[in-house]
C-alpha cells in the first residue's frame, strides 16, 4: 500500500487538520508504514464472521423520558472561546 | 522509612487513620511535601494542594463524627483525563489547555463519595495515545527507576498513564486512577514496579472520562499492592446510567475476597503459546517461567492454551482505536471549549485550531482513523478489523473453557530511555503487544511487579481473567505478589530514606 502526498492531503482535509506541504512529506511515510502493518489482516479468513463493534452484551436501554438536567446555559458556555448573548460565536458562515 | 507516611500502603494508612495514629491532614501534608521534592518527575500537570488539604480536613471531621468512608483521607493522583469539576482537565493536549469542566466524572465522584483526597491531575500521553508519556505538551514524565549500568539516563514511565504510575512508584501518591485502552494502565505499572488493574469493560463508568476509543477505554487504578488496587477499584466501580456501556451488575467485595484466605489451589492457569515471541528478552522469559512455578507451588494447575489470532491483535487495534479516535476527536473544533485559532472562515478556523492543538501522535491517529473510515476503505479496513476482533474474542472464550486465568508478561521490555523507540511509530506500538488482546476482548487484566531485570529495572507479570471475574485476577496477582516478595525501591526513594 503506497500512501502518497495527495492521499495525505485529502485525508487531512477530511479530518479538518491544516497540513502544509512539508508536513505531508513527514506523515506520508509514517502512515504508509502503519498501513503496511495493518495490511496483515488480509491474511485472516473472516468469511461468515460478524463484525464485533462492542464487547458489551446488554441491549441499550432507554432512559425515562423526563428532564433531569439543563437550564444551565452559563455552565455550557463557560469554556467557549467566544460567546454573545448566550450563544457560541463562530466566524460568519452565510455571506 | 517505616515511619514515613508516604511509604505506607493504603490498607496500612486506613488502619493508622482508624487508630488515630495520624490524621488525614498529616497524611496529605506528607504527600504534598513529597510531591514538591519530586517535581523533576513531572508527574502532575496540575497540582491541587489547596483542594487536597480542604478534603483532608473534611475527612478528619467525618472520621471524628464516625462517618468515615471506605477510603476516607487517602491521597490520590487523578489522571488528567478524568473531568474534575472546577479543576482544569487537559487530557495532556494543547487543544484543551484551558478546559475547566463544569461537571465531575463518575469515577472521581465515586472516589470522593468514599473519602478520597485529590493531590493533583497526573500527566499522560496526549489524549492517552502513547506508551511512553513522551507525547504530552506539558513535558515528559520521568520514571523514578534508573538502570544500574546507566543511572544518568532518564527512562520513560510507560504510558499512557505515565504520571499516575510514576507518582505512585515515587511515593508521592498512595494510589492513582488510570485509563487503559490498549495497555495504558498495565504497561506503565510494569515499567514503574507497581500494581495496576484494568477491570472488565463496563465495570467502571466512562462518563466524564475524555474519550479516545470508546469501545476499548476503561478506567482502572494503580497502587503499591494488590490489596490496595482492590480497595480503590471497589470505590471506582459500579453501574452508571450516564454511560450506556456501563454494566448493571453488583460490584463484589474484592478486598474481603482477598482476605478470605482462599488460595489459588485448584485454579487452572493458562499459558498462551503465542505469547512466546521471537526475541523476547531472556529476563522476561525467565520471569514468566518463575511465575508459573510460583503458581504451581501454590497449588494451581498450569495448562497450555492457544490464542491463535494473537499476532493480528496489534493490526486490529491500530484500525479500531484510530477509527474511534478520529470520530471522538472530531468534537475539538474551537467553538465550544478549548483552543481556538482564528481563520478566514469557519473551515479555516477548524483546520488551524486542530493543526495547532493536536500533537504529532494524535494527528497520526486521527489521519489513520479518517483514512480507514473513508469512502471506499471502510469495509476493507474497519469492517475487516471488527471481524478479526470477534475472532480474537472467540480465542479467549475458547481458552477460558480450559483455564480460569491467563498468565503472561505485561510488556516485551523493561522501561526504555526517553527518545528510544521514537524513530518509528510501529516500534512504539509493539510495547502493547501483550496487553492489546485483552483490551480488544474487553477482559480484566492486571500487572503485578514480579522481579528486576539484570539492570535493576522492574518487570511485571500480567494476569488476564474472564469477563467480570476480577476476583480471580486479584487472587492470582496476590499469589504472585506473595511469592515474588517484590520489595525493591526506585533509587530516588531508597536514597531519600538512607
Amino acid at each position: 500500500m503506497s500512501i502518497d502526498r495527495e492521499t495525505v492531503r485529502k485525508v487531512a482535509r477530511l479530518a479538518r487538520i491544516a497540513m502544509p506541504d512539508e508536513k505531508l512529506d513527514v506523515y506520508a511515510p509514517q502512515i504508509e508504514r502503519i498501513m503496511g502493518v495493518v495490511e496483515q489482516l488480509g491474511k485472516v479468513n473472516t468469511d461468515g464472521v460478524e463484525p464485533l463493534a462492542s464487547v458489551v452484551e446488554n441491549e441499550l436501554s432507554l432512559r425515562p423520558d423526563t428532564v433531569t438536567d439543563g437550564n444551565d446555559a452559563a455552565s455550557v458556555l463557560s469554556n467557549a472561546p467566544e460567546t454573545m448573548e448566550g450563544y457560541f460565536v463562530v466566524p460568519k458562515v452565510v455571506e | 522509612m517505616k515511619d514515613d507516611l508516604s511509604c505506607l500502603t493504603i490498607a496500612q494508612a486506613l488502619d493508622g487513620l482508624a487508630k488515630k495514629d495520624f490524621t488525614a491532614r498529616e497524611l496529605t501534608e506528607r504527600h504534598i511535601a513529597a510531591g514538591q521534592d519530586a517535581q523533576s518527575l513531572n508527574s502532575y500537570i496540575t497540582q491541587t494542594p489547596e483542594i487536597a488539604l480542604q478534603q483532608a480536613e473534611e475527612s478528619d471531621k467525618r472520621r471524628a463524627a464516625g462517618k468515615a468512608g471506605p477510603i476516607d483521607g487517602i491521597p490520590l493522583a487523578i489522571k488528567d483525563l478524568f473531568c474534575t469539576k472546577g479543576t482544569r482537565t487537559t487530557a495532556a493536549s494543547k487543544i484543551l489547555h484551558n478546559f475547566v469542566p463544569p461537571y465531575e466524572s463518575t469515577v472521581t465522584a465515586n472516589l470522593f463519595r468514599d473519602g478520597a483526597v485529590m493531590l493533583g491531575k497526573a500527566n499522560l500521553d496526549e489524549f492517552a495515545m502513547g506508551s511512553s508519556n513522551t507525547t504530552s505538551p506539558f513535558g515528559n514524565v520521568l520514571n523514578p527507576w534508573r538502570r544500574r549500568s546507566a543511572p544518568d539516563v532518564p527512562l520513560v514511565p510507560g504510558g499512557s498513564s505515565g504520571g499516575s504510575a510514576a507518582a505512585v512508584a515515587a511515593r508521592i501518591a498512595m494510589g492513582a486512577t488510570g485509563t487503559d485502552t490498549g495497555g495504558s494502565i498495565r504497561q506503565p505499572a510494569a515499567f514503574c514496579g507497581i500494581s495496576g488493574i484494568k477491570p472488565t469493560y463496563g465495570r467502571c463508568s466512562r462518563w466524564g472520562v475524555i474519550a479516545f476509543a470508546s469501545s476499548l477505554d476503561q478506567p482502572g487504578v494503580f497502587a503499591r499492592s494488590v490489596e490496595d488496587c482492590a480497595i480503590l477499584l471497589q470505590s471506582c466501580a459500579g453501574y452508571d446510567p450516564k454511560d450506556s456501556t456501563s454494566a448493571n451488575r453488583p460490584v463484589p467485595d474484592w478486598r474481603a475476597a482477598l482476605s478470605s484466605g482462599k488460595s489459588v489451589k485448584g485454579l487452572k492457569i493458562g499459558i498462551p503459546k503465542e505469547y512466546r515471541m521471537d526475541g523476547m528478552p531472556a529476563d522476561i522469559a525467565a520471569l514468566w517461567e518463575k511465575g508459573t512455578v510460583w503458581l504451581k507451588d501454590a497449588g494451581a494447575q498450569i495448562v497450555d492454551i492457544t490464542l491463535p489470532h494473537t499476532e493480528y491483535a496489534l493490526p486490529t487495534y491500530y484500525i479500531v482505536a484510530p477509527a474511534e479516535c478520529s470520530s471522538n476527536l472530531a468534537r475539538y473544533d474551537g467553538v465550544r471549549y478549548g483552543l481556538r485559532i482564528e481563520g478566514r472562515d469557519l473551515t479555516d478556523m477548524y483546520e488551524k485550531t486542530r493543526a495547532e492543538g493536536f500533537g504529532a501522535e494524535v494527528t497520526r491517529r486521527i489521519m489513520i482513523g479518517t483514512y480507514v473510515l473513508s469512502s471506499g476503505y471502510y469495509d476493507a479496513y474497519y469492517t475487516k478489523a471488527q471481524k478479526v476482533r470477534r475472532l480474537i474474542r472467540n480465542d479467549f472464550t475458547a481458552a477460558f473453557e480450559q483455564c480460569d486465568a491467563i498468565l503472561a508478561p505485561t510488556a516485551p521490555s523493561a522501561a526504555f530511555g526517553i527518545g528510544e523507540n521514537q524513530d518509528d511509530p510501529v516500534k512504539m506500538y509493539l510495547n502493547d503487544v501483550f496487553t492489546i488482546p485483552a483490551s480488544l476482548a474487553g477482559l480484566p487484566g492486571m500487572s503485578v511487579p514480579a522481579g528486576l531485570d539484570a539492570d535493576g529495572l522492574p518487570l511485571g507479570l500480567q494476569i488476564i481473567g474472564k469477563a467480570w471475574d476480577e476476583e480471580t485476577v486479584l487472587r492470582v496477582a496476590q499469589e504472585i505478589e506473595r511469592a515474588a516478595c517484590f520489595t525493591a525501591l526506585p533509587g530516588m526513594v531508597s536514597e531519600k530514606a538512607a
